[in-house]
């Protein structure tokens, strides 16, 4: 072939990029459904709950003018008429288009009380308003600072104002200073609740502390269970797989509402101790419906969790090493904590990392079995979303565990490395 | 390091036995039987004797029993039936980490977690050695096997050879004076293997350690050993030194596993003073005879290729065939020459390669002659049915 003929049978000389781009963009093409998906119904959804948690325009939309004008105010006394008379024409505004509800409903979830000032002090000044229009007064600063103080003598004091100007902020740490139990003190600034009433952070401890119980429970029962697998020929292995399997094919409400079977007071473990006379008819044992429910339900549905990745790593830990040991003149519990063991943390890190990050989210067994006492972050969260609609509120208290989880991983990754996880 | 470090191991008290003897030897295996499935034995009737700092290697096929003889040994499997003793003294109620015995595993079993030092300081750890005196150990067991300055490394950062050299090293840092290899070479390739095989007997001479060792090589065992018990089957065909092995096969399949061999199968036409005649396809060959085949009996007599004469001088040898060559192939060193002889069509000659050999070429009629002294006449192998052909 001459020169002449190669140029002329070829395509134009396409540059080497441009070449490989038609596989690239199909294979980005296969993993588009995914990412759509994903986005759609996980990314997109979470991102915008997480950004109510700071993010609050409501008040500020439906009050801008008040807003605006409270800006200008020190915060100390009432405030200049130009505020009264914006704050009035918009309250009165909002009040005929029956939009003041909300508005107020938001403003008394900063401070409380403030729904029962505006309601009721607006519909007095939708009257006040309609009499002076008809009397030919001019509605003026002046005249609505007398009158809104006329009809609320709190509207003379800072604090109705202050608690508009906060819930005017658009962006605001407020949810997250609430669900870190921090209150407005009497000054307007934020000050940590009484003990006593404080709800989150000891719901957010009792949640680490039995996330962390579930998880080394889990450990303590999963480690030999999987390492009875790994060490079994292949036959019973599978059949031992399959009884670790087996919860996850049922499902977790069946798993559940099993365990109330099992365990609640006449139920049949209690009424199994009570015929074989271990305890008393009067002293049956309360492990549903408190902290203990949690704890066994946790750990029954979380087991598998820890047992697969520990199993894998297990699986591929040749007997040999034990042996090894054994002739090197280690016992067998010497052999299981220098030879064994180190090899198998990998999978504990794992497992543990998993179990936990499952444990530290739940909601459901906490909500059926938790009780009262056995009450968990997410079962609050839940609340928050449902119930009291403070999705705000519900947020934030969702980033700080999922702030709080990770963390826990980057500290997991700087320790041990993630890298070495052995997830199977 | 000097030999008399190495006088002191966990099992060396030597125990006198009943019958007072002081020279007890150090391993013994006394009618061992083992199975697995409790109906199969993979090994049957096992007896043997371990001579202090003797290198004994067990050899077979796979699947023969040895390893599940040396298993036995460290104390990884229990015996079904007969004794295992050390020093004179039974070991079946001790477990393997009071046995005292160094082991070296087939793909070593470093451990991955733990350094080079760590791996060889651990035996020293869990006998409660002190800091100071378990690195001295350490660094002379690395000197030992020439690895100076890489207790840092992790195992998988050293090559086969090297892992291969700590795990000897590990096995030997406690001071046992037992030790026991399981198929050691067998992840390396051809020349390390031959260098580790080199090291491995300086070692052991360095030593005087007894070295009780596994492998289905016959050159490795031939190379290392000062004895060799051959399995066959969850039995010893043969344990002798390799020379007398090789020179002086008592059983067929010893025979024909240990080196090459033409095998010839015919019936004893009489026997009498150590030699016996047997007659192979019409053909009257003299060979030397250990007493087991009586005339009328089959035999298989065993030739050697090199020890075969291709155009002999009629008359030389006690045993003398006129053949056609069939094939030659040039081998380097030496000729292969294919050719049939009683009915044996695979009948193989090795000629040196020095001058003259060219005065046959594939398809000569040669006398092909060879000394009675250099054949064996013995019972034929009975190939049961499966059995993998060797």
């Amino acid at each position: 072939m001459t020169p002449g003929e190669a140029s002329t049978s070829r395509s134009p000389a396409r540059p080497l990029w441009r070449r490989a781009l038609g596989p690239r963009l199909r294979a980005a093409g296969l993993a588009l459904p995914l990412v759509a998906f994903v986005t759609v119904t996980f990314a997109g959804p979470m991102l915008s709950l997480l950004t109510k948690s700071f993010y609050d325009p409501e008040v500020a939309d439906a009050l801008p003018e008040t807003i605006a004008a409270l800006r200008q105010w020190d915060g100390d006394g009432a405030p200049p008429d130009a505020v009264f008379a914006a704050t009035a024409r918009e309250f009165v505004a909002a009040r005929t288009e029956r939009t003041l509800g909300r508005t107020a409903n938001r403003v008394n979830r900063v401070v409380s009380g403030m729904r029962s000032v505006i309601m009721g002090g607006s519909r007095l000044m939708v009257e006040a308003a309609a009499e002076a229009e008809a009397a030919g007064v001019t509605t003026d600063g002046a005249f609505w600072r007398e009158t809104m103080i006329g009809i609320d003598a709190r509207w003379r004091t800072p604090e109705p104002w202050r608690a508009l100007r906060d819930a005017g902020q658009r962006f605001t740490a407020r949810h997250y200073l609430k669900a870190l139990d921090f209150e407005r003190g009497p000054e307007g600034g934020y000050v940590r609740q009484a003990e006593e009433w404080r709800i989150y952070v000891p719901l957010f401890w009792r949640t680490l502390k039995v996330s962390l119980g579930v998880t080394l429970l889990c450990l303590v029962i999963g480690y030999p269970i999987a390492h009875l697998i790994a060490n079994s020929p292949p036959r019973r292995a599978n059949v031992l797989l399959l009884l670790v399997l087996l919860p996850f094919w049922t499902s977790l409400l069946v798993r559940t509402t099993s365990w109330i079977v099992l365990l609640q007071n006449q139920g049949i473990v209690n009424d199994f101790l009570v015929a074989v006379g271990l305890i008393g008819d009067e002293n049956r044992i309360a492990m549903i419906y408190n902290m203990t429910g949690t704890f066994i339900a946790m750990t029954h549905v979380l087991l598998p969790f820890l047992v697969l990745p520990l199993y894998s790593v297990m699986r591929s830990i040749p007997p040999a090493y034990m042996s090894a040991a054994a002739s090197l003149g280690a016992t067998p519990l010497q052999a299981l904590r220098r030879v064994y063991w180190p090899q198998t943390l990998p999978g504990v890190g794992a497992g543990c990392l998993l179990t936990f990050i499952l444990a530290i989210g739940y909601y459901i067994t906490p909500a059926l079995v938790g009780g009262q006492s056995g009450q968990l972050i997410s079962n609050m969260i839940a609340y928050h979303v449902q119930t009291s609609l403070n999705w705000g509120l519900a947020a934030a208290l969702a980033a700080l565990l999922l702030g709080g989880v990770t963390a826990l991983y980057v500290v997991y990754d700087r320790l041990v490395g993630i890298d070495r996880l052995g997830l199977g | 390091m000097a030999i008399a470090e190495y006088s002191d191991g966990p099992v060396s008290v030597p125990v006198p036995d009943e019958r007072g003897e002081s020279a007890v030897p150090h391993v013994e295996f006394v009618g061992v039987d083992k199975s697995y499935d409790g109906r199969n034995l993979v090994v049957r009737g096992l007896d043997l004797e371990v001579e202090r700092g003797e290198f004994l290697t067990l050899l077979g096929p796979s699947g023969s029993g040895k390893t599940t003889c040396l298993m036995m040994l460290a104390g990884f499997e229990a015996t079904t039936a007969g004794t295992i003793r050390i020093g004179g003294r039974p070991i079946h109620d001790l477990p393997p980490h009071k046995r005292g015995i160094g082991m070296v595993f087939q793909n070593y079993a470093l451990f991955p977690h733990m350094t080079v030092g760590g791996n060889l300081a651990f035996p020293l750890e869990v006998r409660g050695v002190e800091a100071a005196l378990r690195r001295e150990r350490v660094e002379r067991a690395l000197s030992l096997v020439q690895l100076e300055g890489l207790e840092d490394r992790k195992p998988s950062q050293l090559s086969g050879g090297q892992q291969q050299r700590v795990a000897i090293a590990r096995a030997l840092v406690f001071e046992p004076e037992l030790v026991l290899m399981d198929e050691p070479l067998g992840a390396l390739d051809r020349r390390l293997r031959e260098e580790m095989q080199y090291e491995i007997r300086r070692i052991h001479s360095t030593l005087g350690v007894t070295v009780v060792y596994v492998t289905h090589d016959q050159q490795e065992a031939m190379t290392l050993s000062d004895r060799v018990a051959v399995f066959h089957n969850g039995m010893i065909e043969q344990a002798a030194s390799p020379e007398v092995l090789y020179e002086e096969p008592e059983k067929a399949f010893v025979a024909r596993f240990i080196g090459e061999n033409n095998r010839l199968d015919g019936v004893v036409v009489s026997e009498g003073d150590g030699v016996c005649d047997v007659d192979v396809d019409g053909l009257r060959i003299r060979a030397m005879s250990l007493g087991l085949c009586p005339p009328g009996a089959r035999a298989t007599v065993v030739i050697r290729p090199e020890r075969v004469a291709v155009s002999a001088l009629p008359g030389r040898y006690r045993n003398e065939v006129e053949t056609k060559i069939d094939d030659m192939i040039f081998l380097g060193d030496h000729l292969r020459v294919h050719m049939t002889v009683g009915g044996c069509s695979d009948f193989i000659a090795k000629i040196p390669n020095v001058v003259g050999h060219g005065a046959v070429l594939p398809g000569d009629t040669v006398t092909v002659g060879w000394a009675a002294l250099d054949c064996r006449a013995l019972v034929p192998e009975e190939l049961r049915e499966g059995e993998e052909e060797w």
